[in-house]
């Protein structure tokens, strides 16, 4: 948080979102001519163009962070206007992390008001800490004291974003009622509190499976309003960035490209999206979906690992070979019910089709 | 909303006249089943009251219009006009609360105002579609009844069309088309927008009966009009109107096609229900797939609503009509305002009118060429009722694309030409109940309108509607336990009303409320968001009709089948022996079962008389009582033929079956028995998909041998039964991987009812194995490939430790009864199950799973016996008290022969082997002992003599006969000749077309 590190202008390996794309923010801004609630940048037309991407009035072309239904980031954006809370829900690599950046990003200009949220996170970083030399050198004083992110976005009109929100232990997260309810964080100590000015909102993400880790208390989550991330909605789109994605992995491993595993990566998308979905692709058989999350991450690693596989011990072209392995560990996460899953999905879906039959040997290969 | 209209009204004073140059009849250009038009169609007539008012709608219902008033009539209803003579035929004219046609029919009754249809006939529409889709499509027709619906629509189509034009929308599902009037289009839709090949899933039924039709138009209507009139409802009496536009997205997901919107429908030839719907249109060629062209330069169908909204630059026409049309009016006032709504009623008739004369000007027809025809004859019964009550006291409800139209400068003579010659068939009409459901689309009868529920509500509140709605939606919410306060309420009103800011719309409307609704009060998650769908958004409503109504074209269909089947209802009971090998004798027999699908329990099948179980003879006990004619009229809502309804009823009962596997299997025997099939395909869509997410093998194997029989009748009455046996082949396929994980690990409790599960399999997979390979009719199904892998199932079960006894020794059992294993292997996994290591109780459930169900295995194999023998003998004393209630059951099922033959066998010790004389199993017995086994070690040749002879008269003759029974072939006969008497083994010996080869044995047996 300090403003130290941040201050080097150096090549950072991943500049924030505010930075990366500041020229944007600033073509919007000037475009911008639509009520814009206090505080916020931008008004909540263009948040939600900065976030979906489109062409200007001016021919200036904003490029989309965000590729999923509009409708859902209306919904995110009206709730941060409403002063509601916002939580986004989804399961892992559904870019819930990446929306919250760029919506704080784009509303208050500012992305850097995080707070990690893990098991071991503790009320200091919700609330406010101390600079135990200053409190033993002066006493209890606004100087002594550590504002956290959120107590810095209250004071500012600024949006605090909470990543991993249910990975908080539940009394700390609880500390977050009175924020989001009053509006306010006392400082007993001082006789005093810091009250949220206007502007002031937060973006929470948490996993959609972690639910039960630590499940928000009822009265947390009355103050958020929900909004689910959904997974890639079409194939295309998912073997599109799987593709992209292990591309850029490849070539920082060293791996050789394999222009031929592209069938080998559609292949790999359709198991997961079927076992996914429940549902085979042409829409006419069910399946049963396994208890792992089978992200689109999860996908990717998969075909990373099958190009590795096929690099090194392999003639480095993708075959199904390479991946069965891969999608079994994917798949099977839970020994007893995972596999049976697995070998109905091979025997009912796979076995049949067309053109599969070398993934289908390879798959039982490694199945048995 | 009397307030909205009484406003308007004054300042309206009486002289706007929509359409027509001033003081000419009043015509209001609605937009079918759109609550704001209703509400402005109640206000105008309010304001102008007419001494006629002329509606949309078949002139045939002239004569039934006025039970609109009767107490007994509560909407959803629908106008049901049918073809007397093909019930078949139909067309449906559904009518809502918020229907501005029967906001107009009502308060017409109600002031004594005559109303009158002037739409096109439906003895001509109905006849029409006929001659329609002869040209079209020639598959379906078959069932005339669809197309004919079809055609119905067709005519009605016009109808929706209209609503389709004025509801602009129409067209952008196929209301444009429905004009055409296909049926399968509304299939489309339902079926998302696959191909007509869909249709086989829902829609392609219902055409059938005619309730199809209804579907299209319903489709078309919904697609359109729905959403859009919703809209459209608010505006007029609230002002501003909440424009609902459901089209958004909420729909999207689930069906394509509303998702599509009307822009884009039409582009896509993709989806093949529009094509046809397009194609059959009056115009076009028939059968040209492609349909209707995209948006508005299409000359085929052209879409109005998305033509206007093109034309204003929005490329949404639902959100179009709703911003720009429906909050015109009283636009400003925010409903919640409460306060001056100063709208003038007739302004959106007004303009509306206006944009269609200029879309017509530029498009002409539009490619509605029946539209046309139906013109001039509303032209015609408009110049009379004008000649007869004066231009000033007429009102036209009509479909807005129709205003125009209207106004048009012909002269009788032509509009009379154009009516000549037309087709024509007797046509009847009358009231139908209705359902909130049905209108919706997603109940596949496809009304066309994706959110009733809401619709009406926007027409029932009298203000607030978002925060009426929202607190509705709080009541049901908590209703299932859903923790729902004020506040999120209060959130969600918020959230709805910042979103349609956002969105640059006046008012929330469905969208919004339903993003709004699943981020606050159900906190993201889909499933409460389904449930307020389901109840509120399409909604629980059923529309009632009084019994003054004349008779539903079910019943007349009843009766002709009745006559042709040669049945008469009668109340005295009776008993009717059927032989379906017999034409007439099957005919009744189907159409027992169709009234039973119904719900009509004319006969109920009974227990033959003969004691034949034969599967071509069937026992009914016939009664038919008074409440009968009832069910009858209940069941016309799922059609006007007995097929139809029939089909249309199995279909739906599939997709709502929400218990068990067995359940649907049951549903699809009788789908089978019923010949429906029609509805085959959509029942086995559901027992797969339900198959598939089955984790209990159980259930799945309980399921299996209904599934199996299906199959087997089919063949045995000679339909299709491959789909059947696809299915059952994928359930197969799922028991055997889920099998072996199940029977780990199991209690004595489990392992007995896995057991039960795994005969039960056993026998279904042989069955559909052989029943694959022997019959004729091609089944796509591998019967030999699932044979074996249910073989090698059973062998890995009976080698595998962790599996209980029961289940082990099971496997073996049925294994060596298939000649699957050898007697050596047999041998070996008996000795291993018995040997000395083994828990004792363990032990004897194995050899309870290897003995039971037939105790002449023991007989013929010494060295079986001997090994359970020494086992026994073996057992302590303390445990032989818990083995021995085991065993007593195991042999307690034998035969008193057979138990006799046991006992003499052990008590005269381990002797010399059998003689190979009993056949089979020569390799086993290998001693060559004078003696056969269990008749002491010496043969008395002077006693047998003495018997020799009964035995020769007793069996005819036939030398040697006497070991046939039992022995013939091999160790697989023995099983199969006890287990096979009881159900199976007969079923084939009888319908089997001869093949016997394997099994002849069992014929033995079974005959």
């Amino acid at each position: 948080m300090t403003d130290s590190l941040a201050a080097e202008p150096a090549a950072v390996l991943r500049p924030h979102a505010e930075d990366a794309f500041a020229d944007e923010l600033k073509v919007l801004a000037a475009v911008d001519d639509r009520p814009r609630p206090e505080r916020w940048r931008l008004s909540p037309w263009a948040v939600a163009t900065y976030l979906l991407g489109g062409e200007l009035p001016g021919g200036q072309v904003i490029t989309p962070k965000y590729i999923g239904p509009r409708r859902i980031v209306e919904v995110a954006i009206s709730t941060l206007a409403t002063d509601r809370a916002l939580l986004l829900l989804g399961v892992p690599g559904t870019a819930k992390t990446w929306v919250s950046e760029h919506l704080a990003a784009a509303v208050s200009g500012d992305s850097t008001l995080l707070v990690q949220g893990t098991a071991g996170t503790a009320e200091e970083s919700i609330r406010y800490g101390w600079n135990y030399a200053q409190l033993l050198a002066q006493g209890p004083s606004r100087e002594a004291l550590v504002p956290s992110p959120v107590m810095r976005a209250m004071a500012e009109g600024m949006t605090a974003r909470v990543e991993e929100l249910t990975r908080i232990p539940a009394d700390v997260q609880d500390t977050l009622i009175t924020v989001l309810s009053e509006k306010t964080l006392p400082i007993p100590e001082l006789g005093q509190e810091v009250q949220a000015v206007g502007g002031f909102n937060l973006i929470a993400t948490a996993n959609n499976r972690d639910r039960g880790v630590n499940e928000l208390s009822s009265a947390l989550r009355r103050r958020f309003n929900t909004v689910v991330l959904p997974l890639p909605e079409t194939a295309e789109a998912e073997v599109e960035i799987v593709a992209r994605r292990v591309d850029q992995l490849g070539r920082s491993l060293d791996l050789p490209p394999a222009p031929e595993g592209f069938d080998e990566i559609r292949r790999v998308v359709t198991v997961f999206r079927e076992l996914r979905d429940g549902v085979t692709d042409d829409g006419r058989t069910k399946v049963k979906s396994p208890s792992g999350t089978l992200s689109t991450a999860e996908a990717i690693s998969v075909v990373t690992g099958g190009l590795a596989l096929a690099a090194h011990f392999g003639d480095g072209v993708l075959r199904a070979g390479d991946v069965a392995a891969g999608i079994l560990g994917a798949v099977v996460r839970d020994p007893s019910s995972d596999r049976v899953v697995w070998q109905e999905y091979l025997e009912a879906v796979v076995r049949e089709r067309e053109g599969w039959k070398d993934f289908y040997r390879a798959c039982r290969e490694v199945s048995v | 909303m009397t307030d909205a209209g009484g406003a308007g009204v004054t300042d309206a004073g009486g002289v706007r006249v929509t359409g027509a140059e001033g003081g000419g009849p009043l015509l209001l250009g609605v937009r079918h089943h759109g609550p704001g038009s209703a509400r402005a169609v109640r206000a105008v007539l309010e304001e102008y009251a007419p001494r006629v008012v002329l509606i949309e709608g078949p002139p045939e219902g002239d004569a039934v219009v006025g039970l609109a008033g009767d107490i007994g009539m509560v909407p959803p209803v629908a106008l049901l006009a049918h073809a007397v003579n093909e019930p078949g035929k139909a067309a449906f004219w559904p009518l809502a609360e918020f229907s501005p046609e029967w906001v107009a029919i009502r308060w017409a009754v109600a002031r004594g105002v005559p109303v009158r249809f002037i739409d096109l006939p439906a003895a001509h529409a109905l006849a029409m579609a006929e001659e329609t889709e002869e040209t079209e499509e020639g598959e379906t027709s078959g069932e005339a009844g669809c197309d004919g619906d079809g055609g119905c629509d067709g005519d009605g189509g016009g109808d929706r069309a209209d609503r389709g034009d004025c509801a602009g929308r129409g067209d952008r599902e196929d209301p444009g088309d429905r004009g055409d009037g296909d049926e399968r289009a509304d299939g489309d839709e339902r079926a998302d927008g696959d191909e007509r090949g869909d249709g086989d899933e829902g829609p392609g039924v219902r055409h059938r009966d005619g309730v199809g039709d209804r579907g299209e138009r319903e489709g078309s209507e919904r697609g359109g009009g729905g959403e859009g009139e919703a809209g459209s409802g608010h505006g007029s009496e609230r002002g501003p109107a909440i424009e609902s536009d459901p089209d958004p997205d909420p729909h999207s997901d689930h069906d394509p096609d509303l998702g599509s919107g009307s822009g884009t429908d039409s582009g896509s030839e993709a989806d093949p229900g529009r094509g046809p719907d397009a194609g059959p249109g009056p115009g076009p060629g028939p059968g040209t797939g492609p349909g209707p062209r995209p948006g508005v330069g299409a000359e085929l169908r052209l879409d109005p609503l998305a033509a206007l909204a093109e034309a204003a630059g929005f490329d949404d026409p639902e959100r179009w009509w709703e911003d720009a049309v429906e909050h015109r009016g009283g636009g400003a006032g925010r409903q919640r305002g409460g306060g001056a709504r100063e709208f003038d009623p007739y302004e959106p008739f007004a303009a509306l009118g206006e944009a269609m004369t200029e879309l017509r000007a530029t498009h002409g027809d539009g490619g509605h060429r029946r539209d046309l025809v139906r013109e001039a004859h509303m032209r015609l019964r408009l110049r009379e009722a004008r000649k007869e009550f004066g231009d000033a006291a007429t009102a036209v409800v009509c479909g807005a694309w129709h205003v125009p139209a209207l106004t048009a400068r012909t002269t009788a003579t032509a509009d009379r030409a154009m009516l000549k010659g037309l087709p024509k068939v007797k046509a009847e009409v009358t009231w139908v109940p209705w359902t909130h459901r049905r209108l919706a689309r997603q109940s596949g009868y496809g009304a066309g309108i994706a959110s009733p529920g809401w619709y009406g509500h926007l027409f029932s509140v009298p203000d607030r509607p978002i925060e009426r709605w929202m607190t509705k939606v709080a009541g049901l919410l908590r209703e299932q336990d859903h923790p729902v306060s004020s506040a999120h309420v209060i959130e969600a009103v918020r959230l709805a009303e910042t979103l349609a800011a956002m969105r640059g719309r006046p008012l929330a409307g469905l969208t919004e409320t339903t993003d709004a609704i699943r981020a606050v009060l159900c906190e993201g998650s889909d499933i409460p968001m389904e449930l307020v769908r389901d109840q509120l958004v399409v909604g629980d409503v059923l529309g009632e009709v009084p019994e003054s109504v004349p008779a539903v074209p079910l019943q007349r269909d009843l009766v002709r089948e009745q006559r042709a089947v040669r049945l008469k209802p009668a109340a005295a009971e009776r008993e009717l022996e059927l032989d379906l090998r017999k034409e007439t004798d099957a005919a009744r027999s189907r159409l027992l079962h169709r009234l039973r699908l119904l719900g009509v329990a004319w006969g109920e099948p009974a227990m033959a008389r003969t004691g034949s179980t034969g599967t071509f003879r069937e026992s009914w006990r016939l009664r038919w009582e008074p409440e009968l004619s009832v069910r009858v009229a209940e069941a016309g809502i799922w059609g006007t033929t007995v097929r139809g309804a029939a089909t249309a009823k199995a279909s739906a009962e599939a997709a709502e079956a929400g218990g068990a596997l067995a359940d649907v299997t049951s549903l699809a025997e009788r789908c089978l028995l019923a010949e429906l099939p029609d509805a085959l395909p959509v029942v086995m869509r559901v027992l797969a998909d339900r198959a598939a997410l089955e984790s209990d093998v159980g259930h799945l194997a309980e399921a299996l041998p209904a599934l199996v029989r299906t199959v087997r009748y089919g063949d045995v009455r000679g339909t299709d039964a491959g789909s059947v046996a696809e299915v059952a082949a994928g359930l197969a396929e799922r028991v055997c991987v889920g099998l072996p994980p199940a029977c780990a690990g199991l209690d004595a409790d489990g392992a007995r009812d896995m057991r039960g599960h795994l005969d039960a399999a056993h026998h279904a997979v042989s069955l559909l194995a052989r029943t694959t390979l022997s019959h004729g009719t091609p089944i796509p199904v591998d019967g030999a490939g699932l044979l074996d892998r249910w073989r090698a199932v059973l062998r890995t079960l009976a080698g595998r430790d962790r599996v209980p006894g029961l289940i082990r020794g099971r496997c073996a059992r049925l294994l060596l009864d298939d000649g699957r294993l050898d007697d050596a292997e047999a041998a070996r996994l008996m000795s291993l199950a018995l040997s000395p290591g083994t828990l004792p109780t363990e032990a004897a459930a194995w050899v309870e799973g290897f003995l039971s169900g037939g105790g002449m295995l023991l007989v013929h194999d010494e060295r079986l016996l001997a090994l359970v023998d020494r086992w026994l003998a073996g057992v302590s004393g303390n445990a032989f008290t818990d083995v021995l209630p085991l065993l007593r059951r195991t042999f307690a099922e034998y035969e008193a022969g057979v138990r006799r033959t046991l006992g003499e066998l052990v008590r005269r010790g381990p002797g010399p082997g059998p003689s190979g004389g009993t056949g089979g199993r020569a390799g086993s017995a290998p001693a060559a002992g004078e003696s056969l086994p269990g008749f002491g070690p010496g043969l008395d040749t002077a006693r047998a003599d003495a018997v020799l002879a009964t035995v020769r008269l007793l069996l005819g003759h036939r030398e040697g006969g006497a070991g046939a029974g039992q022995g013939a072939g091999e160790g697989g006969a023995r099983s199969r000749a006890g287990a096979g008497t009881e159900g199976e083994g007969e079923g084939e010996g009888e319908g089997g077309g001869g093949n016997g080869g394997a099994v002849s044995e069992r014929e033995g047996a079974g005959v």
